[in-house]
């Protein structure tokens, strides 16, 4: 197991790197100069050639790469060229907002899809199976930000419940965006498991558990889940990533202080070496979920852990 | 791709062609919701060529009238005027040409692209596979949504560039069905027989191997449509998409967010344009994938 985890995390390296590299390409065509970004448009030009030198913006590209990986390596992600504070600082100090919205929306989408996925596989082809996989297809099918916008609609501004935007009211500020972004996840998770779940509930264990005379309670929690979740477990984890980009829209649409809305900001100020940081940590979370999501299928399924040996 | 099938009619015995489209058409229309999917692409589509000539884009989609602003829905304005009295039902109208085309002529992009790809790696497997793919995995480890921010907030938003930013993102993810489809059909034995009397690689597979493995390429072109048509609102709702007066769904969303305490009408009809929009292509790409792989179901 831990000889597999190792493995893992040696097979993330040279995606990184990739990653990075591509990322860098990307924002190193952005036109401007950082230079003139920072001393503003009414700066003297020798100062900027100045600035341009000591920024090390005239080395070649390959050059301010690899000088930019070096910092990495030691968790330095660069400085802002709007306040010229370390980048690194801005993320680090946003990440735990941005981690607890995506758990909690996390939460919010399993607790929605399970049931509807699994009471549609075993009430199949009735009205509650058409209603469930009806609410699933609207899941997919309206943007985040727009059912961000209906939520603070009815709950904030017709009803009052919830604060409309901002994260300084503690669990209140958490519920509509964790809705937001969990309803736009939950229409995936719901209709693998309702496959995988129709899937399983036809296989021959099945049947013979239930000739043994099991309560089909039983028969679904115990025998059929803990198979027909296997699949489940991997739309978690692609919707996590997912959950990511999203989590950039919902938090434009709540104003909430995470990643997503530091990066666009950002992106507003052409603050690149901002923008950079964000999306490297972005990466680097996303590939560590994948690996997280494949490492819980070993819990899940013996098969599969037997093949990380 | 055609089967000849003996058919008894009339007490007579008579051959029939039956083309495998028809019988995908056949599989298509006794699935309800992938039929109703259909009819609304078509009315969207429509909707997307009429608009443009109906209605003129210089004064009546984005000319401003401060005599007419954010007046609720009316006779006159049957979804209501924005903060710059515009009127919101021709905007929305407008904005279909403008999404669909973007969404079509990015897929058509990104679905040439990770053919070539795609069927390279499929098909000569090896190191042509590994070096292909790699470098999809690379562009595949970033969610397709920062990927297209990133690049848009490189390049600026302009429309070409956003049709640059959706295709990088969505090539991967054609090349990878289009070279899983290649795969399952390269090793058959009429790739086999083809290969023995001596046809190039490109005749192979574009004359073999391509329209043997189509249906998953369909069904990946047309929910592709619908996730750039949502990327692009997205896109547009955090001011890095089509850059205004250009109708744009996510756009008009994001001016309403502004006065959704007082002129909440804003905030509904483009949301549902893009709801219907996006729900009708999945509902026709999922109704597809049934037709065109009876196994599947």
């Amino acid at each position: 197991m831990i000889k597999f985890i190792i493995k893992r995390l040696v097979a993330l390296i040279p995606v990184l790197l990739g990653v990075t590299l591509l990322v860098f390409f990307i924002l190193d065509l952005a036109p401007g100069d950082p230079a003139k970004t920072i001393l503003g448009e009414q700066a003297r030009p020798e100062d900027i050639a100045a600035l341009r030198e000591e920024m090390g913006l005239n080395d070649p590209f390959i050059v301010r790469y690899g000088r930019y990986m070096f910092d990495l390596v030691q968790g330095d992600l660069g400085t802002s060229y709007k306040t010229r504070d370390p980048v690194g600082e801005e993320v680090w100090a946003r990440l735990p907002n941005t981690i607890t919205l995506a758990l909690t929306s996390t939460v919010v989408a399993i607790v929605l899809a399970l049931p509807l996925g699994i009471i549609a596989a075993i009430k199949q082809n009735t009205l509650f199976d058409g209603i469930s996989m009806f609410i699933s297809l609207l899941g997919i099918s309206m943007p985040v930000f727009w059912m961000g916008l209906l939520l603070i609609l009815f709950f904030s501004v017709k009803l009052g419940w919830f604060p409309v935007a901002g994260a300084d009211q503690g669990i209140r500020s958490l519920v509509l965006p964790s809705v937001a972004l969990g309803f736009m996840h939950m229409a995936a998770i719901a209709r693998t498991t309702r496959s995988s779940m129709l899937e399983t509930i036809r296989q021959d264990y099945i049947r013979t558990v239930r000739a043994k005379g099991l309560p089909e309670r039983d028969i679904i929690t115990d025998h059929a889940l803990r198979n027909a979740l296997i699949p489940t477990t991997t739309v978690i984890g692609l919707q996590i990533g997912q959950m990511l980009g999203g989590s950039v829209l919902t938090e434009s649409v709540f104003a909430w202080p995470g990643i997503g809305r530091y990066m666009i900001q950002s992106i507003q100020g052409r603050d690149i070496p901002s923008v950079m940081g964000c999306i490297i940590v972005f990466a680097i979370g996303f590939a560590l979920i994948n690996l997280l999501v494949d490492l819980i299928y070993g819990f899940i399924d013996p098969r599969i852990k037997a093949q990380y040996k | 791709m055609s089967s000849v099938t003996a058919e008894k009619g009339n007490g007579q015995v008579s051959v029939k062609k039956k083309s495998q489209l028809a019988d995908v058409w056949k599989r298509l229309c006794r699935n309800k919701t992938a039929l109703l999917g259909l009819v609304i692409v078509i009315l969207l589509v429509l909707i997307g060529i009429l608009s443009p000539i109906i209605f003129d884009y210089e004064t009546q989609v984005i000319k401003t009238d401060y005599s007419s602003t954010l007046q609720p829905p009316s006779a006159a304005h049957p979804f209501g005027t924005d903060e710059l009295g515009r009127d919101i039902l021709i905007r929305t109208l407008y904005a279909t040409s403008t999404s669909l085309s973007i969404g079509v002529v990015t897929v058509v992009v990104a679905l040439a692209v990770g053919l070539v790809l795609g069927s390279a790696a499929g098909y000569f497997g090896g190191k042509v596979d590994m070096i292909i793919m790699r470098i999809m995995d690379i562009f595949l480890a970033i969610p397709g949504t920062l990927l297209a921010i990133c690049i848009v907030a490189s390049l600026g938003n302009s429309i070409t560039n956003l049709v640059i930013a959706q295709a990088v993102s969505a090539i991967p993810k054609f090349a990878r069905v289009v070279r899983g489809a290649v795969m399952t059909v390269r090793d058959s034995e009429y790739v086999e027989a083809a290969r023995a009397i001596g046809a190039k690689d490109t005749t192979i597979i574009f004359h073999d191997v391509l329209p043997n493995s189509l249906a998953p390429i369909i069904v990946q072109t047309t929910l592709e449509v619908a996730t750039v048509i949502l990327s692009i609102a997205g896109l547009s709702f955090i001011g890095l998409g089509i850059p205004a007066p250009r109708p744009e769904w996510g756009a008009m969303l994001s001016a309403s967010r502004s006065y959704i305490r007082d002129y909440s009408y804003m905030c509904m009809f483009p949301g549902l344009a893009i709801m219907i929009t996006i729900l009708s292509l999945n509902l026709l790409g999922d109704g597809l994938r049934d037709a065109l792989d009876p196994r599947l179901r």
